[in-house]
């Protein structure tokens, strides 16, 4: 009988996070802030068709970084979560941080328990008018989960951004302020390349709205709300 | 991936609640002969009516449920938005009406979300006709639901309206159609009256007037109530999404109506 050779278990996590790391810095960044009605959320996402960011329910919006195909899953897997919950309860009763919480379990369990660990960071975030409810949850590719407010970046090379939004960020800002920081921030992540309105993908979470407050602003509107922005 | 053993990967909404959530799933078994006596005593809504005028399709309904000979409520709401560019209206035993209406927005919402693509309206009318046909046991024993669903096309820039029956079969009408207990009255009053391309005051007036008629002819189906305040619902369809009529405007349509009346009748 051969023995498999022994590895203590935290280098076995240390490689499963060093390979889900790889995996999602190569990857390009995403970040989401609030402004004066709700939340906006910048992808840098050539694919047109393959969206990072989505609509979960009424409040509440996903982003995806890392593997498309394992995010992709994850989205779908929240979606249907919300809405049978929101069926069997009320609408009100689906919250983002309960969402966030089944999706830590989950992707922490794979971390544990898997082979390979899912490479991918996601994003929860929500918008409302009570007290507490606005929040952006970020959860790792092994289950952490962390929550943010006024701003958060994940993926690839988010610190200079971060220096960026540190300084740069102040509460209330207009829809279009917002979304030029966030093009700003996102220049440093991917080494000052152009940004342009067909390379972006954005979506907001606007408070003002009734019902499905999710929102994608096409290509032509984010032309003219980045003004001379998108070049370095 | 999966929360709690989910298996289900499709993207219909009424599948993934009967594969994996059967507590939830709208389904309820009755003993053979026990329609019957159900249907006498639970809440029926009764006459909608849907028709098409120049920027799209109107969709009404009076807001009285009867049991029985009782009035069971009388501000039911009985027309309702799926989506963006579509809406239902209900006639039938008003639990599943009611829960077949909240669920099919779910359905419509869902694939959308799942997809990135909201159905086309040929699709929405189908998949409204297979839940249908999922509640022909039911029908069978009394608990009838057959909706009107009226949806703005946008490829082919107009209003359509289309009718079921119980086994979850759908028609689309040209012009207007009525269903419910008063429906072939309102029919009756839209022969006369309907005229292609309407304005849309002139189109909450043909409704208003079929409404009245069926009011005057049915008594299941509930008229104005001006002590109460009780006026019908009407929700119009167009390119620009789905609009509530308000009450003041049906207010004023109404009162004119009754004025024209009133002269005929003098004459």
């Amino acid at each position: 009988m051969a023995f498999p050779f022994y590895v203590s278990p935290e280098q076995m996590m240390q490689d499963k996070a060093e390979y889900a790391r790889k995996g999602i810095a190569r990857g390009k960044s995403i970040i989401a802030i609030e402004y004066q009605d709700g939340i906006v959320m910048v992808a840098e996402n050539p694919s047109s068709s393959l969206s990072k960011l989505s609509e979960i329910y009424d409040q509440i919006a996903f982003a995806g970084v890392g593997k498309y195909s394992e995010f992709e899953n994850l989205r779908k897997v929240g979606i249907r979560y919300a809405d049978v919950k929101g069926y069997a309860y009320s609408r009100h009763d689906v919250t983002a941080k309960s969402l966030a919480n089944a999706y830590s379990q989950a992707i922490g369990q794979v971390f544990t328990q898997e082979m390979k660990p899912l490479e991918v960071e996601i994003l929860v975030v929500e918008v409302g008018e009570a007290e507490g409810r606005t929040a952006m949850y970020h959860i790792l590719y092994d289950g952490t989960i962390t929550d943010f407010r006024r701003f958060v970046v994940m993926g690839g090379a988010k610190d200079a951004s971060m220096v960026l939004l540190e300084e740069s960020y102040r509460d209330g800002m207009t829809l279009q302020e917002a979304i030029q920081l966030c093009c700003k921030a996102l220049l440093k992540t991917n080494g000052n390349k152009e940004l342009s309105a067909g390379t972006l993908e954005l979506a907001i979470l606007d408070k003002k709205r009734e019902g499905r407050q999710f929102r994608r602003i096409q290509s032509d509107e984010v032309r003219q709300l980045l003004g001379d922005v998108g070049s370095a | 991936m999966r929360f709690g053993g989910v298996r289900y990967e499709g993207s219909s909404f009424l599948e993934l609640l009967m594969r994996e959530h059967g507590e939830l799933a709208p389904r309820i078994d009755l003993a053979p002969d026990a329609g019957a006596r159900l249907s006498g005593s639970i809440p029926h809504g009764t006459t909608v009516v849907s028709l098409k005028y120049a920027d799209g399709a109107l969709i009404a309904g009076d807001r009285l449920a009867t049991e029985g000979y009782q009035v069971a409520m009388r501000t039911i709401e009985k027309v309702f938005k799926t989506d963006e560019h579509s809406a239902m209206a209900i006639a039938g035993a008003a639990g599943p009406c009611v829960e077949m209406a909240r669920l099919f927005r779910i359905e419509l919402e869902h694939y959308e979300k799942l997809e990135g693509v909201e159905l086309d309206l040929e699709g929405k009318a189908n998949k409204l006709g297979q839940m249908i046909r999922q509640n022909l046991p039911m029908a069978m024993q009394g608990l009838v639901v057959v909706p009107l669903f009226t949806g703005y096309d946008l490829k082919q820039s107009s209003g359509r309206i289309f009718k079921y029956d119980v086994t979850g079969g759908h028609y689309e009408e040209i012009d207007y159609y009525a269903i419910g207990s008063g429906g072939k009255d309102a029919r009756s009053s839209l022969k006369k009256l309907y005229k292609q391309g309407a304005s849309e005051e002139s189109a909450v007036r043909m409704v208003l007037e079929a409404l009245f008629d069926a009011a005057d002819e049915d008594r299941g189906t509930g008229g104005v109530d001006t002590i109460r305040g009780i006026y019908p619902t009407i929700k119009l369809v167009t390119r620009k999404g789905i609009t509530d009529i308000g009450q003041d405007c049906i207010k004023a349509a109404f009162a004119e109506i009754v004025k024209a009346r009133q002269a005929e009748e003098a004459a």
